[in-house]
């Protein structure tokens, strides 16, 4: 059984002898895990590669139903509601959570287009409510005065770092509620680096955010809880202070020693 | 010793790559030098002239570009909406497992002579149109449709690589916004992959144009322009496939060359056109 | 109805009249196969293989003729064919790699693949039957020697360029020279996709049809004289099929059968090579 810290927060989800395995895999990927995910907060996934961290995370918004025949059994509950039965509403789902992958995904139109389809897909074609929403994430995201200029010019003219940035704004320009970010700066040079984190930090005010990270020290700086997973499972899930200076179980101690992994 | 093999290698190999550029051009000059009697004889006429004439000595290639044109588009228009629609079911839609044995007999059917498609639709596509059309079933509007049934396989699956070419991450975060299939293939793969589709369509065009045995058989070879589809009509290939072995004086071989050469410069113009705008060569690895 | 409602309907909508046109589209391509083998089975008999051409309403009429020239025009195109694509092709990805020279032998030839091949057979018109005063096997395998070259060309160039580049370098650091290591590594490596490319050209060029019509033209009866005209089963069947007698139409079926079935074996174990090696 894993180790987990009591969570004094509204839980934004809970993961409940959860289990998932991949089309054609005999074995599950993700076993019997229980995990709870803080309000507000900054909930980083760590572990070695295959711990299944980014198939936890890719479960949380079901991307992994674009691929037939993956399989979830358990429960995940996202205010109250198991996400995973199958009457549950994909879209509603994916415009409450939203995600921002390990490369930057400009899509082939205009910056503004980029910021605004989101917005669009739900139906909001007022011009000026378009504008004011897509300005605003901009400036949430920190990239406006960089491309205040240029909103009509095709994104994929912006650098890594901006894409990404563009990539955060896309997604919080719906509102959702908790923003999945999976190994978000793994393309991204040290300085574009420093401004994701920032940025994922200032988020937290307004949405949950799970961040999957392969670099330790990045868990560290930004998150407030950290789940360590190991072989498809949760090892143990700390507040971030305390799990990095005393981690309660030997593996945990091990991985953040650099021990294995 | 070695070093001698080695430079002659390096020559017979250099001389015989350069020997397609030669055999390329000597085509043009060949087919120009040959075309010479007809270009002095009706110079630009014979392209706007739409009488073709053997008994009178009289050339109009008219008739043969306007078949040519009308039978290509026929076939474009009723093709490209069809291929689309294959081509989103094999990238997009298609369960896994029927992906690959439909994606493969596309192919293979891409590989079926033309001469085959035209002579089904000899036996069973020109009795239907005689059928509900009238008149002899041959005619510029089954010259159409065969030739678009032909070329079918092949824009469906140059379209459906172009497609597939559209990274998945780029897809997830579409849906991961909350799109649906179409959303995501209207926004994001259509755009994405425009180059290589619009690309595959004019070489699709380029192809159709020359394409010789699937028309051949239900056009019919009657030099007249006529808005009635249902009649039958000629095209470029078409004359030369039917007239270069009747043909019986110097003017006739030489205006049939022009026809050759005149087909082959439109053809060469819209490949080049698909490649150099739209299918820039991708190095591997790039 | 909300806009996601809308969304979904729509999406719902297209989806249907995707599956709808593969079915439409699949639907037009198995008829003509569907067509093409009950004809060719139908007319298949044993008589087909050993007799010759007959004229119309005589019982011992066949397509031996036919299969043998067609065997003639396509060997020789390939015998010459495909050594001179390998050779231009190991030029382009050995020697002239991204030079100007090499891209622009690149771009012509990926033009000449799609360009009209009845052209090519006026230029063969032109440069041999006209000389000769008559058609000829020879002239009809020109015309397809000319059309497969590119086809060699392009795949030969491609395939050796997928031969790692540190394969080359081991080679050349033991002190080979360069002939050697294209004959005896970078060959060998792209053995399995040269195969392919070969079958695919060959099965590509034995379908053509128009090039042949004033080159190699036909003759009705058996001929292994490549100097004088020769039937092919391409040209035969469309003969046949466009003349009134039933019995020919009957035989061309059988041709177009014969033909289509060479072909698709062709492209089948062509894929399969391709295959094998993707699979090591």
């Amino acid at each position: 059984m894993a180790t987990i810290v009591d969570i004094f927060e509204e839980k934004a989800l809970e993961v409940k002898d959860f289990e998932f395995t991949y089309a054609g895999a005999d074995a599950p990927s993700i076993k019997k895990l229980d995990m709870p995910i803080a309000k507000n907060s900054i909930t980083a996934l760590i572990g070695p590669s295959g711990c299944g961290k980014t198939t936890l995370l890719r479960s949380f918004n079901r991307i992994h139903d674009l691929y037939p025949g993956n399989k979830y059994a358990g429960e995940i509950l996202f205010k109250g509601e198991n996400i995973l039965l199958p009457k549950q509403d994909l879209i509603n789902l994916r415009i409450q959570i939203g995600m921002i992958f390990q490369k930057p995904t400009a899509f082939p139109m205009s910056i503004f287009d980029n910021v605004a389809y989101g917005m669009r897909l739900q139906g909001i074609k007022n011009k000026t409510e378009l504008q004011d929403r897509v300005e605003k994430a901009l400036k949430d995201a920190a990239i406006f005065e960089e491309v205040k200029d240029r909103l009509k010019q095709d994104a994929n003219g912006l650098s890594g770092g901006q894409q990404q940035r563009l990539c955060i704004a896309r997604a919080i320009a719906v509102e959702p509620e908790v923003l999945l970010f999976d190994e978000p700066t793994s393309a991204l040079d040290p300085i574009s680096t420093a401004g994701i984190e920032e940025l994922v930090v200032e988020l937290k005010n307004r949405v949950s955010i799970i961040i999957v990270t392969h670099n330790m020290q990045q868990a560290a700086r930004v998150s407030d809880y950290t789940g360590f997973m190991y072989l498809g499972e949760l090892v143990e899930l700390g507040r971030t202070e305390e799990m990095f200076v005393t981690p309660r179980e030997k593996l945990t101690e091990e991985y953040i020693t650099g021990k294995f992994g | 010793m070695s070093a001698i093999v080695d430079k002659f290698f390096f020559y017979l190999t250099r001389t015989i790559a350069l020997g397609i550029l030669l055999i390329v051009a000597w085509i043009f000059v060949e087919l120009f030098n040959n075309s010479l009697d007809s270009i002095q004889a009706f110079g630009f006429d014979f392209i706007t002239e739409d009488k073709w004439a053997p008994n009178l000595e009289k050339f109009g290639a008219l008739p043969a570009i306007y078949g040519s044109v009308i039978s290509t588009f026929l076939a474009m228009l009723l093709a490209i909406p069809l291929a689309i629609g294959v081509a989103i079911f094999l990238s997009e839609l298609a369960p896994a497992k029927l992906k690959t044995p439909f994606g493969v007999s596309i192919e293979l059917l891409a590989a079926i002579p033309s001469v085959i498609y035209g002579m089904w639709g000899l036996f069973y596509f020109v009795p239907i149109i005689r059928d509900a059309f009238g008149g002899v079933g041959i005619s510029m509007l089954t010259a159409g449709i065969v030739l678009s049934i032909m070329i079918l396989p092949f824009i469906a699956a140059v379209t459906r690589d172009a497609m597939n070419t559209t990274p998945d991450i780029l897809k997830e975060s579409a849906y991961a916004l909350g799109g649906t299939k179409w959303d995501v293939i209207k926004d994001i793969v259509i755009p994405y992959a425009k180059a290589g589709i619009i690309g595959s369509f004019i070489l699709a065009l380029g192809r159709a144009i020359g394409e010789t045995m699937a028309v051949t058989f239900v056009m019919g070879n009657v030099h007249r322009i006529s808005a009635d589809l249902t009649q039958p009509a000629t095209s470029i290939p078409v004359t030369l496939a039917n007239e270069f072995n009747e043909a019986d004086s110097g003017l006739y071989y030489s205006s049939l060359f022009e026809l050759s050469l005149l087909l082959l410069v439109i053809s060469f113009t819209i490949i080049s056109i698909a490649k150099f705008y739209f299918l820039r060569r991708k190095r591997i690895g790039a | 109805m909300t806009h996601t409602q809308k969304r979904i309907v729509v999406n719902n909508v297209v989806m249907v009249l995707s599956a709808l046109s593969a079915l439409v589209g699949m639907g037009f391509l198995f008829w003509i196969l569907g067509v093409l083998v009950l004809n060719g089975i139908d007319a298949l008999n044993w008589a087909i293989f050993v007799n010759e051409g007959a004229p119309p309403g005589y019982e011992e009429s066949g397509l031996k003729h036919a299969m043998i020239g067609q065997l003639y025009i396509v060997g020789v195109a390939t015998f010459f064919g495909v050594p001179l694509g390998i050779l231009a092709g190991t030029y382009l990805s050995e020697y002239g790699q991204k030079a100007k020279l090499a891209e622009i032998i690149r771009d012509i030839s990926d033009i000449m693949m799609s360009a009209p091949s009845i052209v090519i057979g006026a230029f063969v018109y032109a440069i041999i039957v006209a000389p000769m005063g008559h058609f000829s096997g020879w002239a009809g395998s020109v015309a397809l020697t000319i059309i497969m070259l590119p086809i060699i060309l392009r795949t030969t160039d491609d395939m050796l360029n997928l031969v790692p580049s540190t394969l080359r370098e081991a080679a050349f650091a033991l002190g080979a020279p360069k002939y050697k290591v294209i004959i005896q590594i970078v060959y060998r490596g792209a053995k399995a996709g040269i195969l392919t490319g070969v079958l695919l050209g060959v099965a590509r060029v034995a379908g053509e049809t128009a090039p042949l019509l004033f080159t190699s033209f036909n003759d009705n009866f058996l001929n292994t004289d490549m100097m004088e005209p020769m039937a092919s089963l391409t040209v035969t069947m469309y003969n046949y099929a466009t003349s009134p007698y039933e019995d020919w139409q009957k035989l061309g079926w059988a041709a177009a059968f014969i033909l289509s079935m060479f072909i698709l074996g062709l492209n089948i174990i062509g894929r399969i090579f391709l295959l094998k090696k993707r699979g090591k």
